[in-house]
């Protein structure tokens, strides 16, 4: 009785780095710190992550070693904050805006979809931002800190969307948004900032490109197909149907725009059945564009329906036993799982 | 407060032909040459031309759509504006973005707007913030409207500037109707410019209509933008002498209003002016609206002559 009960209770460890453990926050944090190291044109901006060091103390520490030019504290207001940012990446800087939680990332959307989103199409001026938006729930933090919203940005043409489920992807993903040329909007899962630790690269190692999944777990029978929280769930769900004597294969998607198609469609072919994994609701998710794509490039290939494992459609909920019936776990991975096995 | 005639002299040329542009623009509207939206600025050519001769060569603007004069003085010129009204490859955008939105090029300072106005603001807010990071003494100058004074982002982005006290100069074009809507329904002040008490940042009112008077109180502006004393909320009132684009007939305006700011035309005002001084006379100034037509017909002929963007380059440019 631990894995059904939610991550944030306890500490899981994926090894797929090969330097220092450190958990999914290190992880971030030690992205930050490099890439401040590294380009004097980096800089942050957020509410609260200087001299307080973060809601969540991701910055922890950077104000002092970096100074507040660099990590700056900003007055309470998304959609002049990224447009801000915007503004200083034409002055060739490369800020990385932190939303407190990715709630809060719909008061600046004017911002990322109408302005930044579309600039290099218009007038081919490069908006080369990073928007760290801590998403997802199981914090039992209620309806406005535990949304996943990816989906709304995976839709808009100029951007990137990437939500890393490891320590080492953490750090690798975030290094490569940070180096993009364009608006990337980078989910960092909030109940994976201490639950979950890993061994992570040092230096330019363990750089994770954009638009790249990886195979967690190789098998032959089924395909789990996930990204962020939900990788980590998805892999106590394989273990236990490895341990039942099945061969299971888990997918992490790592980047949600733009998918990696060749990888997805590569795993399903293998399998034939496919099960899509997401934190965030049903209806409109990233889950019905996989389906989509495989049922477009590979439908010949299924033995059984292509099958989603999501949140219903509710807002999250607080409480905890509606947050537990609302978010998606190992164990409704694993009755989704069995149903399709045996299809 | 009188203005050199030299200076005098560039602005008239700036203005008249900004109306002549848009003059032509209206016509290839007229012959469904330009096609989709068309965007008059008529009435706004001391603001636009005034502002952006305040500024220096290293500074940005963000002009919106009733401020061609600004594109033209900053060297974005005739015939790549005719060209992205008519959708051509030589447009400023390449035909990506239509008439006058999305005309940014910072090789001349020029940010492209969007629809959503206020939305250039806080963009220019950031590089001027990137300015003082940088240690540079640059100044950045951001358009707006009635209309937009309404969005909660204007706020955001004059408190912003305040808070960091960036070198910001807001130009708040009051030109009496955002589309149909008179400002009485769109606020409770008399001058928007009055708000600035409130950011903590000078403000001023300005007769948008009388160039020496948006020249010098802009200047002043930016100047001390450029001292490092913190941003300028000016508001230029004006009138919209056209439709909010070019399907509006304006019913809804009172024509005796339009009457009333005819007689404050800008330019013809500042023909007055420059004749009184000995600056310009009948002869100086058929010559030079002769010169301008010249000027628009090569323009024209250029952008006709540019060709439409080939279909498979549609999804080029996306991401950088």
């Amino acid at each position: 009785m631990t894995w059904d009960q939610g991550l944030h209770k306890t500490i899981s460890t994926i090894n797929d780095g090969t330097g220092r453990e450190m958990t999914y926050l290190e992880a971030i944090r030690d992205a930050l710190r490099y890439e401040l190291q590294r380009d004097p044109q980096v800089l942050l901006l957020g509410e609260d992550i200087g001299v307080y060091g973060g809601a969540f103390k991701v910055t922890q520490g950077l104000i002092e070693e970096f100074g507040a030019q660099r990590v700056i504290d900003t007055p309470m207001a998304e959609l002049c904050m990224i447009s801000v940012a915007t503004g200083m990446a034409f002055q060739g800087f490369r800020p990385v805006v932190e939303m407190q939680f990715a709630d809060f990332i719909s008061t600046g959307f004017d911002s990322i979809v109408q302005f930044a989103a579309t600039n290099h199409y218009r007038w081919g001026q490069a908006v080369p931002i990073t928007i760290r938006a801590p998403g997802g729930g199981g914090l039992r933090a209620g309806p406005f800190h535990s949304q996943s919203n990816e989906a709304w940005f995976a839709h808009v043409p100029g951007l990137k969307v990437v939500a890393p489920a490891t320590s080492a992807d953490a750090r690798g993903l975030l290094i490569s948004a940070i180096r993009d040329p364009n608006p990337v909007i980078y989910y960092e899962t909030k109940a994976l900032y201490r639950s979950l630790k890993g061994s992570v690269h040092a230096g330019e190692e363990g750089i994770v490109p954009i638009g790249k999944a990886l195979q967690r777990q190789v098998g032959e029978e089924l395909t789990i197909i996930a990204y962020a929280a939900m990788v980590v769930e998805a892999l106590h769900a394989a273990q236990q149907l490895q341990a039942e004597g099945h061969s299971i294969e888990v997918l992490d998607l790592r980047t949600l725009r733009p998918l990696d198609d060749d990888a997805i469609l590569a795993s399903v072919r293998k399998t034939g059945k496919v099960l899509i994994v997401h934190e965030a609701n049903r209806t409109g998710g990233i889950g019905g564009e996989v389906a989509a794509l495989i049922a477009e490039h590979a439908f010949e290939y299924l033995d059984g329906p292509i099958t989603r494992v999501a949140a219903p459609d509710t807002p999250v909920p607080y409480s905890p036993p509606l947050e537990d019936a609302y978010r998606p776990n190992a164990a409704k991975i694993l009755a989704a799982a069995r149903q399709l096995l045996a299809y | 407060m009188e203005l050199p005639p030299d200076l005098l002299h560039q602005a008239h040329y700036w203005m008249r032909l900004t109306r002549a542009l848009d003059d032509r623009g209206t016509f290839l509207h007229k012959q469904s040459k330009i096609v989709g939206g068309y965007f008059s600025q008529i009435g706004h050519e001391a603001i636009s031309v005034g502002a952006a001769l305040a500024l220096g060569p290293d500074d940005v603007a963000a002009p919106m759509h009733r401020d061609l004069g600004a594109y033209l003085v900053r060297g974005i010129t005739p015939q790549r504006i005719l060209a992205q009204y008519l959708g051509r490859v030589d447009g400023v955008s390449h035909g990506r973005d239509g008439n006058i939105h999305g005309m940014g090029d910072l090789n001349y300072g020029i940010v492209g707007f969007i629809s959503h106005l206020p939305a250039s603001l806080p963009v220019m807010v950031g590089m001027a913030h990137a300015f003082v990071l940088k240690g540079e003494a640059r100044v950045a100058m951001g358009f707006y409207g009635d209309g937009g004074s309404s969005q909660g982002l204007s706020h955001e982005a004059l408190n912003w500037a305040a808070t960091f006290r960036l070198p910001v100069v807001f130009i708040c074009e009051n030109n009496q109707y955002a589309y149909s809507t008179p400002v009485v329904r769109q606020m409770y002040v008399d001058n928007i410019a009055d708000r600035a008490l409130g950011y903590g940042m000078p403000g001023a009112v300005v007769d948008g209509n009388d160039l020496s008077a948006v020249y010098h109180v802009t200047r002043t502006a930016v100047e001390r933008a450029r001292n490092g004393e913190g941003p300028t909320l000016i508001e230029c009132k004006t009138m919209r002498m056209r439709g909010h684009a070019i399907h509006d007939n304006m019913a809804y305006v009172p024509p005796t209003l339009l009457e009333e700011w005819a007689q404050r035309d800008p330019i013809l005002r500042l023909e007055a002016h420059m004749q009184e001084r000995g600056l310009l006379d009948d002869a100086a100034l058929s010559d030079l609206l002769a010169r301008i037509e010249a000027e628009l017909d090569a323009a024209q002929a250029f952008a006709e002559q540019s060709p439409y963007p080939d279909p498979t380059t549609l999804t080029d440019g996306v991401y950088a």
